[in-house]
């Protein structure tokens, strides 16, 4: 029976005051103690509805049975049948808008610890010996993945269970993508990272690095010289906005993509034993205040900033970031300027940044999105003096890949327009998903794309080749070869 | 991993070499560029394609040693591999047909000229390359972009080959008409590759003649893609990325003083890592 116990067991995590200045992971994860603890608190709900808020349909209540059972084998399994990400996801998904927004106990307590439950389990798989060969392919239609970011490694997972020999082609020279060069250490290690990379090689995914198709090859060189029976695009949303106020291009601006990318990817907090470097000044603004925005200005503290501050034309309320980095961020100094708008950015007479001049706002009426809108409140500029700013105010897909292929159609904001429950192009044999459709949305979400496309391949080529019902999807992860 | 077929020294500091990159060479289009790394941790830098051998499989790229990841390719050797190599990279530049490109190389911006003075040449530019060095001895590829160009220009410094003088200078001659009775005529179009404070000269030496003339930006980069802005120019009004606009635009309308300032931004890191590396860097070298 569940035991009612009105609070989430709490996360054990570094203290803020040490962690703040190193790359290390900010939480430290359940024990087995702890996990079975929390797992006890689940209601075994009949109508799971937390299920429903899981973008991969993770069998929630069952594999958290599973924990409270102790049997640790079971949860593992059941969670990696339904995502081939558990480790990842277990650390950046928010939960709290997904699956534990919607369970049951919120009524009177708080939700179960889903997301942490998850990670351990991940985590408890990663300390097993793996005993698991690569198995050879058993079906003939090659499918090629383009990009290694939680969409492509996604379908590239599903799609080995399945039976494909897979290749994903990776432009940079890691695999990962956003999660190689965007989350950083404190939130992803690299060592969580590579491993979930290296089981999905091991059961058979093949990744080349350093190939950028609509550059190095073209996507219909995969279809039409490379014997490609297929193809799922996971380019992401790459492509750094700009605010095109005054002062962008000054010595000390950066794209969080930059920032980040130069941090994680290159690893410039090892500079100069890693070869990149990266300045960062004694206060550093970033503007944004999405999950990126975080991950930038608790980036800057680790790079020796003195300050960090978030500068966000919303309020508080309108802020995208979890919960959970939201209050990291607090508990390591971050300092919040809500209703501020970034009008132009000073420099000195040698081009550094000396300043962020902005505006007070004042919240309006709903916009598009639905958030009330920001509008200006006159007589208000100010400047907050800092030596770097860095903008996080949003991704769009690179336009590489889609400028140089025919027939696929993109929207306004130029994202690839796919259906959502198949990821089916405008073109026959194309799939896509993730940010390279949504526009800059979660890992989670990316994931989900990954994971329906892969079934819409399978379902589209089993139709080719004539099998009437598709033979039943493979659990990813079952031990046991067809 | 890209192996290295073959290996010139240019000049003490200037280093050819022969890359199998068969992919890379059967897309590339001229004056587009790769990016390499040389070692785990190391740094991405963008490199020119300065030619390429479809049917070989291979491209050849030219290395100026100015920091630690330059030095550490330049000692490398035929038959070792490069660690990383991607591409190709960026546009090829679009010059209008008909008339008379010269394509202006400063020190081993010449090597950049190469293929694309031979795939002008190809269809049916005339072609002249003005290129510049301090001496004589520092002067590369000469035989080579000979080879593909109608005219050879040489400039050196203290006068040791071809004029003494700026590559700006033979360019103004020949503005003026000067190359005339040599059979070259004034240039209809230019082409500028090579340091930023000349390509900043070529361009201030066109404009007031009204010549359509394209400058190589070589400004810092990661990926390479687009994905991290860092490679921003000023071009007009406009920002530009280099790395997929570029890395050639209209030498009149780039704001060089932004272009040299942003370049500049890690020159104190990047010459204290320099230094701590320079013993490293002659060790590798001796033993490849």
């Amino acid at each position: 029976m569940p035991v009612k116990r009105i609070d989430k067991t709490p996360m054990p995590q570094r203290d803020a005051g040490v962690r703040a200045h190193d790359f290390l992971e900010v939480n430290e994860g359940y024990d087995l103690q702890r996990a079975m603890f929390e797992a006890e608190r689940c209601l075994r709900c009949q109508d799971a509805v937390c299920v429903d808020g899981c973008p991969v349909r993770i069998p929630i209540p069952e594999f958290i049975h599973a924990i409270a059972a102790g049997d640790m084998t079971e949860a593992s399994s059941i969670l990696r049948g339904a995502n081939p990400l558990p480790a990842i996801c277990g650390r950046v998904c928010p939960q709290e808008s997904q699956c534990e927004l919607l369970c049951h106990m919120n009524n009177r307590f708080t939700s179960a610890a889903i997301g942490h439950l998850e990670r351990f389990v991940a985590d408890w798989e990663r300390d097993q010996p793996n005993n698991e060969g690569a198995r050879q392919p058993w079906r003939d239609e090659k499918i090629a993945v383009i990009g290694s970011g939680p969409a492509g490694l996604v379908c590239a997972g599903q799609m080995v269970g399945m039976g494909y020999p897979v290749t994903v082609y990776e432009a940079l020279h890691a695999p990962g993508g956003v999660l190689r060069y965007g989350i950083p250490e404190f939130r992803l290690p690299n060592d969580v990272l590579d491993w979930e990379i290296d089981v999905l090689k091991r059961r058979g995914v093949e990744i080349v690095t350093n190939v950028i198709v609509g550059k190095t090859i073209a996507l219909d060189d995969l279809l039409n010289n490379m014997g490609f029976a297929a193809v799922f695009i996971g380019t992401g949303a790459g492509l750094p906005k700009f605010l095109g106020i005054p002062g962008e291009n000054l010595n000390g601006v950066f794209s969080a993509n930059e920032f980040l990318t130069r941090i994680n990817l290159m690893r410039a907090y090892d500079f100069p034993n890693a070869d990149t470097p990266m300045k960062v000044g004694k206060r550093v603004a970033v503007i944004g205040a999405g999950n990126t925005a975080m991950d930038t200005v608790r980036s800057a503290l680790r790079m020796g900033a003195e300050k960090g501050l978030i500068v966000y034309r919303r309020s508080e309320t309108e802020m995208t970031a979890r919960i959970e980095e939201h209050h990291h961020a607090i508990e390591e100094g971050v300092e919040f300027h809500w209703l501020t708008n970034p009008l132009e950015v000073l420099g000195n007479n040698e081009g550094w940044v000396t300043g962020l001049k902005c505006q007070v706002m004042e919240l309006g009426e709903p916009d598009d999105s639905g958030r009330a809108r920001p509008v200006p409140v006159a007589g208000t500029e100010f400047v907050i003096p800092v030596d770097n700013v860095v903008l996080s105010i949003g991704t769009t897909p690179n336009p590489l890949l889609l400028k140089s292929t025919t027939g696929l159609e993109t929207d306004r904001w130029g994202c690839l327009v796919a259906d959502e429950e198949s990821g089916r192009t405008t073109r026959a044999k194309i799939y896509a998903g993730g940010d390279v459709v949504t526009g800059a949305a979660t890992v989670i979400l990316a994931a989900g794309a990954g994971k329906n496309a892969a079934e819409a391949i399978h379902r589209d080529l089993a139709e080719a080749r004539g099998e009437e019902s598709p033979a039943a999807i493979a659990v990813v992860g079952a031990p046991s070869a067809p | 991993m890209a192996r290295i077929i073959s290996k010139r020294v240019l000049t003490p500091v200037t280093k050819l070499f022969i890359v199998e990159a068969p992919l890379i060479a059967a897309a590339a289009q001229p004056g587009q560029f790769v990016i390499a790394r040389v070692r785990e941790g190391g740094e991405r830098i963008p490199l020119t394609i300065a030619d390429y051998g479809r049917d070989r499989g291979e491209i050849t790229i030219v290395v100026q040693e100015v920091g630690v990841t330059t030095r550490l390719l330049g000692a490398l050797d035929e038959g070792d591999d490069i660690l990383d190599v991607v591409g190709p990279l960026g546009a090829e530049p679009e010059i209008t047909p008909g008339g008379h490109v010269v394509g202006v190389g400063g020190g081993f911006g010449a090597a950049a000229l190469l293929c694309l003075m031979r795939d002008l040449s190809e269809r049916g530019e005339q072609t002249t390359a003005i290129i510049g060095a301090r001496q004589k001895d520092l002067l590369i590829l000469t035989d080579e972009l000979s080879a593909v160009c109608g005219h050879l220009e040489l400039c050196t410094d203290d006068g040791s080959a071809g004029l003494k003088g700026f590559v700006t200078e033979r360019l103004q001659q020949l503005i003026d008409g000067a190359g005339v009775a040599d059979g070259i005529g004034p240039p209809d179009r230019v082409l500028a590759i090579g340091p930023m404070p000349m390509m900043r000269a070529v361009a201030e030496t066109t404009r007031a003649a009204g010549i359509e003339t394209l400058a190589s930006m070589d400004p810092l980069m990661i990926d390479g893609t687009g994905m991290c802005g860092g490679c921003r120019v000023t071009v007009g009004n406009e920002v530009k990325f280099a790395c997929v606009d570029g890395p050639f635009f209209d030498a009149h309308q780039v704001d060089f003083d932004e272009a040299v300032r942003r370049n500049k931004m890690y020159a104190d890191l990047e010459s204290q890592a320099a230094e701590m590396q320079a013993p490293e860097c002659q060790a590798s070298a001796g033993a490849s």
